[in-house]
């Protein structure tokens, strides 16, 4: 299989270039990663995150032959035999494809990612209906891989002021969980030109998801809540 | 060296680093929390099946039952004081978590959803089953960190992320931890984090096997840091081996499979568990369950073309129930297993996924060390919790669920013993010990000018393999002692490291030559402590001394770096309020 990946060491390079690598794989290497695995063995200086190589903890996402994916769950049985590899766009790149994170976290946590009730803690669990908790599927199992923001035109434009998919992913979640009553709060939080209102329902985000998540659906239900609450 | 000064310092941000973490934001106390990834890419992210607590929410449960199987589950090698400690916190953490919007499943009335789970009993034993793992479907451990660190976002936690803590600090005056040596990845800068209370919670080590459930960055760099510092590890050669491994990928398929129903089958299509656990049968604990696959395998009854795994069928299930309480494994089996677990079954063989061993600690999460007349006198200022720590509640074989239950109870209680202790200390840090990292920065500097010598991914696939032939299910004596040979080579080995990555910027080469180095601390205790215990018990099981021997080996085991010298403590017997559970002969 012939890898060519986005290289940049801002330590030695004036400019990013790509470089090539040829890599044998055997019966157990199934995976992207595991051919990138194989990369790093023959040049310990290709760099990138990886961890659970199972799909949920989100380290490994990059854009795969132009499409943002986790390199742990691309079957290299479905790649064609070239693949280029670049950092996920649109975030500053640290060094090949480790990209600067920040702007995305922040984004996530301007929308309160976390419940908030005000009432006195019973003694035991807050009651929620299945039906109630069926809501948060969906929602909950974002692993913050940031495929989907930085599939988003929009997010590319205003990473400072638009929240990007992920972000609003989660700003739903609590809004759809009944534990949670500061719906108010968080609708005044993303009511302005940008925040929310950029989201253009391109559905880039549904597209690089890989955990199959639809953080535009999500969005147009913000969007929903937010003009009933005007009228 | 630049040198930051903190009260507290958290190192590793997972189920327990970031529990501990909440505890201390309650406190004024200044606190850093170092994670070598983002805090929601710590393996606790990976746990499925869910979080044991005996809320009785639909079967009849207590933390007595609790206590019972998990001292029976460890096979009467954890200390009965922490038990009792964590099965009578655990309906408090977990509704603590709930309440920090943990997104539990539920039951009709409301309540979370609890599903039955292996060696989790009714009735001190009975073949009944508790229903007492409560789960958010088969993503307990992803929805717990992420509500962890959402909750730590909202207390305004210091975090350093991509920093790697290399090496702890003691003052040689009194051996009082001061804090750590710590890489910052990005720009390559070390620096000297001081505090007056240091706490690991820097998880497991499974990377030291070949076949493991464990994430990459699972390389036991508390262990590594402890062992050099020459304080010992505790009972490591006890290591799980999880029954349902995807054969040939090693990724965990929850035991919440088996909960829902699920069951084992050989090449003849046997409910084989039956055989070996004719009460709880597949939802006998890890260790019973993982000999009683290796046997059907080595006994010529494996499944596929070269009769090397077992098949875990759970297509008689409603579809409906699979999609509902297993998704996450079903996306697993069908990505890499080609199973689609509604129709097909799964591939599976047992695989490394936990230690039970590790830095001893009392369940207040201080750390403990033989120092004169006691076998137990308290470290000063360091604290471990988590898979690191050996309190030891899960003595030879840790129940599951309990895992999550662990970083809990003790990422909570080890929080609230560094304030505690902090309490009516003098305002100032002490003077650094002369010298403070010098012994890192000797490390690094080798490292950065070797321009030749061993690879770090052969000595490290050496390492994996030599682990997995010589350290496995069973035990043979002949393995054990050349195994000892093989890793004491490959730790020479691991002396000659280089590098050819030289960059300062996100230089991971240099990261997993430092990991490299805490595996070998950690396989070498494993494999020198499984050496020397003669005996079965929990997680070894030995073909030259199959019984379990409560006369010469109930105790504990303790292995120093210093000479690979071996020392033991007694196993804690006496629980905190209830009468001793005694020894018997463990049956499921």
């Amino acid at each position: 299989m012939k890898l060519s990946i986005y290289r940049y060491d801002p330590d030695k390079d004036e400019k990013p270039y790509m470089q090539d690598y040829e890599v044998a794989l055997d019966a157990a290497d199934r995976m992207l990663l595991d051919a990138l695995v194989k990369a790093k063995a023959q040049d310990d200086s290709l760099s990138f995150r990886r961890s659970c190589r199972e799909g949920v903890c989100g380290s490994d996402a990059i854009n795969i032959n132009g499409k943002n994916g986790l390199a742990c769950v691309t079957k290299v049985a479905e790649l064609p035999g070239h693949v280029t590899l670049r950092p996920l766009p649109g975030l500053p790149v640290i060094r090949d494809l480790i990209v600067d994170m920040t702007q995305f976290f922040k984004q996530y946590h301007s929308i309160k990612p976390y419940v908030i009730n005000t009432d006195p803690p019973p003694e035991r669990e807050r009651l929620q209906s299945p039906q109630e908790r069926d809501e948060l599927n969906g929602l909950y199992e974002c692993i913050l891989c940031a495929c989907c923001s930085t599939a988003c035109p929009s997010f590319w434009w205003n990473p400072d002021k638009f929240v990007g998919p992920a972000g609003l992913l989660q700003a739903y979640r609590f809004i759809a969980d009944t534990r949670d009553q500061a719906t108010a709060e968080r609708l005044d939080n993303l009511e302005d030109p940008y925040r929310l209102f950029r989201c253009h329902s391109i559905m880039n985000c549904v597209d690089a998801c890989p955990k199959n998540l639809n953080p535009t659906r999500a969005i147009g239900k913000i969007k929903e809540i937010m003009v009933r609450r005007a009228v | 060296m630049q040198i930051r000064r903190f009260d507290a310092i958290v190192v590793g941000a997972g189920g327990s680093g970031m529990r501990a973490a909440l505890e201390l934001a309650r406190s004024n106390l200044k606190v850093a929390v170092l994670s070598k990834v983002f805090p929601t890419r710590s393996h606790t992210v990976a746990a499925q099946g869910g979080i044991a607590a005996p809320l009785a929410n639909s079967t009849e449960d207590n933390w007595h039952w609790h206590m019972y199987d998990t001292v029976k589950g460890a096979d009467y090698l954890g200390d009965q004081d922490a038990i009792e400690y964590m099965c009578r916190r655990a309906v408090e953490v977990v509704v603590e978590l709930e309440h920090m919007g943990m997104p539990f499943d539920r039951i009709e009335n409301g309540k979370i959803y609890q599903r039955p789970f292996g060696g989790h009993t009714q009735s001190y034993g009975s073949p009944k089953m508790a229903m007492r793992a409560c789960a958010a479907a088969d993503r307990t451990g992803h929805a717990m960190l992420h509500t962890l660190y959402q909750q730590n976002v909202r207390a305004n936690t210091q975090f350093f992320v991509e920093w790697m803590a290399l090496d702890v600090i003691l003052d040689p005056q009194d051996g009082a931890c001061v804090g750590v040596v710590a890489l910052e990845m990005e720009t390559g800068e070390i620096s000297i984090l001081q505090a007056k209370a240091t706490l690991l919670a820097t998880g497991g080590a499974g990377r030291i096997y070949w076949a493991t459930t464990n994430a990459f960055i699972n390389t036991g760099d508390g262990l590594g840091m402890v062992a050099r510092a020459g304080l010992p590890l505790e009972d490591m050669e006890f290591w799980q081996f999880h029954p349902t491994g995807v054969a040939g990928a090693g990724i965990l398929i929850t035991e919440g499979v088996r909960g829902e129903g699920g069951y084992l089958l050989n090449k003849s299509g046997e409910r084989f568990m039956e055989r070996y656990a004719p009460n709880n049968k597949d939802l006998a604990s890890r260790d019973v369950v993982s000999r009683a696959m290796t046997t059907e395998i080595k006994e010529g009854r494996g499944c596929g073309p070269h009769g090397d795994y077992l098949e875990l069928k759970l297509s008689h299930l409603p579809p409906e129930d699979i999609i509902k309480r297993l998704p996450g494994i079903r996306e697993i089996a069908i990505k890499f297993a080609n199973a689609d677990p509604i129709r097909d079954h799964i591939p599976v063989v047992p695989t490394v996924h936990y230690q039970m061993g590790g830095i001893p600690t009392n369940y207040m999460g201080q750390v403990v060390v033989p120092e004169g007349a006691s076998k137990e006198a308290i470290v000063p200022g360091l604290y471990a919790a988590g898979e690191c720590a050996c309190v030891s509640v899960h003595g030879a074989n840790r129940l599951g669920t309990n895992s999550l239950l662990d970083l809990l109870v003790f990422g909570k209680s080890s929080g609230e013993q560094v304030i505690k202790d902090m309490r009516g200390q003098p305002a100032p840090h002490r003077t650094l010990p002369k010298g403070a990292g010098d012994a890192t920065r000797v490390r690094l500097a080798r490292l950065d000018s070797a321009s030749s010598g061993e690879r770090v991914v052969d000595v490290l696939n050496d390492l994996r393999r030599t682990m997995q032939a010589h350290c496995g299910v069973f035990r043979f004596p002949d393995d054990l002692v050349s195994g000892v040979k093989k890793v004491t080579e490959i730790a020479e080995r691991a002396s000659r490291i280089f590098i050819a990555d030289k960059s300062k910027v996100f230089n991971t080469a240099r990261v997993e030559a430092l990991e490299l180095e805490n595996l070998v601390e950690t396989a070498m205790a494993t494999i020198i402590s499984a050496e020397a215990r003669k005996e079965s018990r929990g997680a070894q099981a030995r073909a030259d001394f199959p019984e379990r021997d409560d006369k010469g080996w109930m105790k504990h085991t303790l292995w120093y770096k210093e000479g690979n010298r071996l020392d033991y403590k007694p196993v804690h017997q006496k629980p905190l309020s209830v009468e001793t559970m005694e020894p018997k002969v463990r049956t499921y």
